[in-house]
């Protein structure tokens, strides 16, 4: 028997009350509280994760990654008081001066104020989940809870108690959106107390439709903020859906996220995610290959340093056959900073013809920089192509001494070679506004650092 | 003025260079030539400041200043520049950037502007038609996928560009076939000039048929053994390293 659920095992119940204890007072006040199966998913949620608790490391997709620090911290879901910020500048992937559709949350809560949705062809919806409760309880119905599983995440448990808010997208069939939809994420947190929110992403995209959405995560202020993100993607019959992720978040942030995706016949799921941020980070990727000649792209860079910790678990689940899927991972890690790199590929015993491709490579710029690296192929079909690569290396000395000998400096040289390096998965960034976007974000990293 | 004088240096805790004296003066092309082993190579990395080449006797005065105390950029900063036996291959940086961040440091470092895209563009279309190079070694990633003898005019080219007081070349001509080490060693003669000093470190005598030294030393064993004009390069070629108590005949 084959299955997907990651064991339960490790659980432990005693860490859950803390963070559910908020959800008596809270309830009452979540929107869509009239709708049933609303209120039944929470209700599964609550229940699931008072049994289990957080994930502990005797879990083994959580061997690498300790959630320890989460329970020493009293969280308090984030409520309208809070997240009271101003901006003047939102990050976008757009040049300057140009306007677009795009969706802000701050601690989890939908700012109609910040967000715009008027220059989306028809055929689009582009709302807060909040509101489509009302207005859209049946699309909704249909799809949420049914991709991220509580059963076997404790944190999508968790997510689905406080389900409330967060971004929803439906391109109807053969609908082309050319402009990329911006979704951004602002933790602000408070001073006072750990503040803690659960946002929820859907998006739909219907049979041969063509979407490009940017999600940025940042962070203002100083507080200690636990963003437990949960994605549900739909990708439908001959679609096409990009979806990119840039996270930096401050470095009191923790930065929780699972996407699960699942793509149908002839369709395209392609990820990318940028960590530069958050004290604590991990990007759980899930994308589930439905149909036959579906194809998933799932990739991103991760830059580690001082004592963050950025955690990429991706499971690739060729159900079906003719499927492809490629994943270029690269990650540089520096001072006492730690990465983690958990891939693993299942090709089902029907999905023959399968193409399947993991890369990951680290590059570790000093003696106590960590990286725990862990590909995993489960393979039932036999007529497969499959393969994996992981290494783990340094700055190569003659490349650096060869740069030197022409003057550049030992800093400039430095950043020359980790931006070289790092090109290698930003390649793989399909649409050039989010990539250079996405470079530029690199390159500042890099200066910082001199 | 260039002044080695009792030069030691140690690699891997073995002693390579035993005492090397050796003084080149601006415009002069010194040859050095010697056996396998002899320490050739060494020389040219302690010049350059490569890591791991420690230096533990002698010194190096590069125009009045210690050039032993410089870091390898402040070295190629005041002129020096070596011509890599086996240039390195840099993937995912452009020869182009990798040239541009070269000369804007070096600009930079002697208190000149940088320059603009379309002042560098100009300037590297100059050099690269001299060499016979096509713009698309330029768009390549620096030496990825080089022939032996793109390396070389590759190596060739920076030079031009940086325009260096002191050129080490080192082994230039290994890997080139005569065609190829005529096009390098032209590019190296248009370079000569009163100001430019020149060190050509080579196991053949070949190459000095085109690039032709004002002297020539031989290095056996870690130290200069003998030193004459540029027959004896001629003489090398002739009666081998035996002379100087190696047989390479084997």
């Amino acid at each position: 028997m084959l299955t997907t659920t990651y064991a339960t095992r490790g659980a432990d119940p005693s860490t859950a009350p803390a963070f559910l204890a908020p959800l008596d007072q809270l309830k009452s006040g979540l929107p869509g509280a009239a709708l049933s199966w609303l209120r039944d998913l929470r209700e599964q949620g609550r229940e699931r994760f008072a049994a289990v608790g957080l994930p502990t490391i005797r879990n083994e997709t959580w061997r690498y990654t300790n959630l320890r620090d989460l329970t020493k911290l009293a969280f308090h879901p984030a409520d309208a008081a809070d997240g009271n910020v101003r901006f003047d500048v939102l990050p976008t992937v757009r040049t300057e001066g140009q306007t677009g559709p795009r969706l802000v949350f701050v601690d989890g809560r939908f700012r109609a104020e910040l967000s715009s949705t008027e220059a989306l062809p028809a055929g689009v919806e582009l709302l807060s989940l909040a509101a489509a409760f009302a207005s859209h309880g049946e699309l909704i119905g249909e799809h949420l809870g049914r991709l991220a599983l509580a059963d076997d995440r404790p944190l999508v448990a968790l997510n689905s108690a406080f389900l409330a808010d967060g971004p929803v997208l439906r391109v109807a069939a053969g609908v082309a959106v050319d402009q990329p939809i911006e979704l951004v994420f602002v933790s602000a947190g408070s001073d006072e107390r750990p503040t803690s929110f659960h946002p929820r992403t859907l998006i739909v995209a219907e049979a041969g439709s063509r979407a490009v959405v940017v999600e940025h995560h940042i962070g203002c202020g100083t507080g200690t903020t636990l963003a437990n993100h949960v994605a549900e993607v739909f990708v439908g019959e001959g679609a096409t859906l990009y979806h990119y992720k840039a996270q930096r978040e401050t470095a009191s942030a923790f930065h929780l996220s699972h996407t699960a995706a699942t793509v149908a016949k002839d369709g395209c799921y392609d990820n990318f995610i940028l960590t530069l941020g958050a004290r604590l980070s991990r990007n759980e990727v899930t994308s589930v290959l439905a149909g036959t000649d579906a194809r998933t792209h799932v990739s991103g860079g991760y830059m580690v340093r001082g004592s963050q910790h950025a955690d990429t678990t991706t499971l690739i689940d060729h159900a079906q056959p003719n499927g492809t899927s490629r994943e270029v991972y690269k990650g540089v890690i520096d001072d006492t900073g730690r990465a983690v790199f958990q891939g693993k590929i299942i090709v089902r015993p029907q999905a023959q013809k399968t193409d399947g491709h993991q890369l990951n490579r680290a590059l570790l710029l000093s003696d106590t920089a960590e990286i725990d690296a862990k590909p995993e192929l489960e393979i039932h079909a036999d007529d497969v192509k499959c393969s994996h690569g992981c290494t783990a290396g340094e700055l190569d000395d003659a490349a650096l001494f060869y740069l030197r000998a022409r003057g550049i400096d030992q800093e400039t040289a430095r950043g020359l070679l980790i931006g070289a390096f790092l090109g290698e998965a930003m390649e793989e960034i399909a649409e050039e506004p989010v990539r250079d976007a996405f470079q530029a974000l690199v390159s500042g990293w890099l200066e910082e650092k001199r | 003025m260039i002044e080695i004088k009792n030069l030691h240096a140690k690699v891997d805790g073995k002693d390579i260079l035993k005492g090397v004296d050796l003084t080149i003066r601006p415009g002069e092309v010194h040859a050095i030539m010697g056996p396998n082993g002899a320490g050739k190579s060494t020389l040219s990395y302690v010049l350059a400041g490569r890591e791991g080449y420690e230096v533990t006797e002698g010194s190096v005065t590069y125009y009045g200043k210690d050039l032993l105390a410089l870091e390898p950029e402040q070295r190629a900063a005041e002129g020096v520049f070596l011509a890599f036996q086996y240039p390195v291959e840099i993937p995912g940086v452009a020869n182009t950037t990798f040239l541009k961040t070269a000369i804007n440091a070096m600009r930079k470092h002697r208190g000149e502007k940088e320059l603009d895209a379309m002042q560098f563009l100009k300037l590297i279309r100059e050099k690269t038609k001299a060499l016979g190079m096509s713009d698309e070694m330029l768009k390549r990633a620096v030496n990825v996928g080089f022939s032996g003898g793109e390396k070389k005019r590759n190596e060739t080219l920076q030079m031009a560009v940086l325009e260096p007081k002191f050129a080490i070349l080192d082994e230039t001509d290994s890997g080139l076939d005569i065609d190829a080490l005529k096009i390098v060693a032209e590019g190296v003669n248009a370079l000569r000039s009163p100001e430019r000093s020149m060190l050509v470190i080579t196991h053949y005598q070949r190459l000095l048929d085109y690039i032709v030294p004002d002297h020539v030393h031989v290095l056996a064993a870690g130290r200069v053994v003998k030193s004459g004009g540029k027959e004896l390069a001629l003489e090398l070629e002739k009666n081998g390293y035996r002379d100087f108590g190696v047989n390479e005949a084997a």
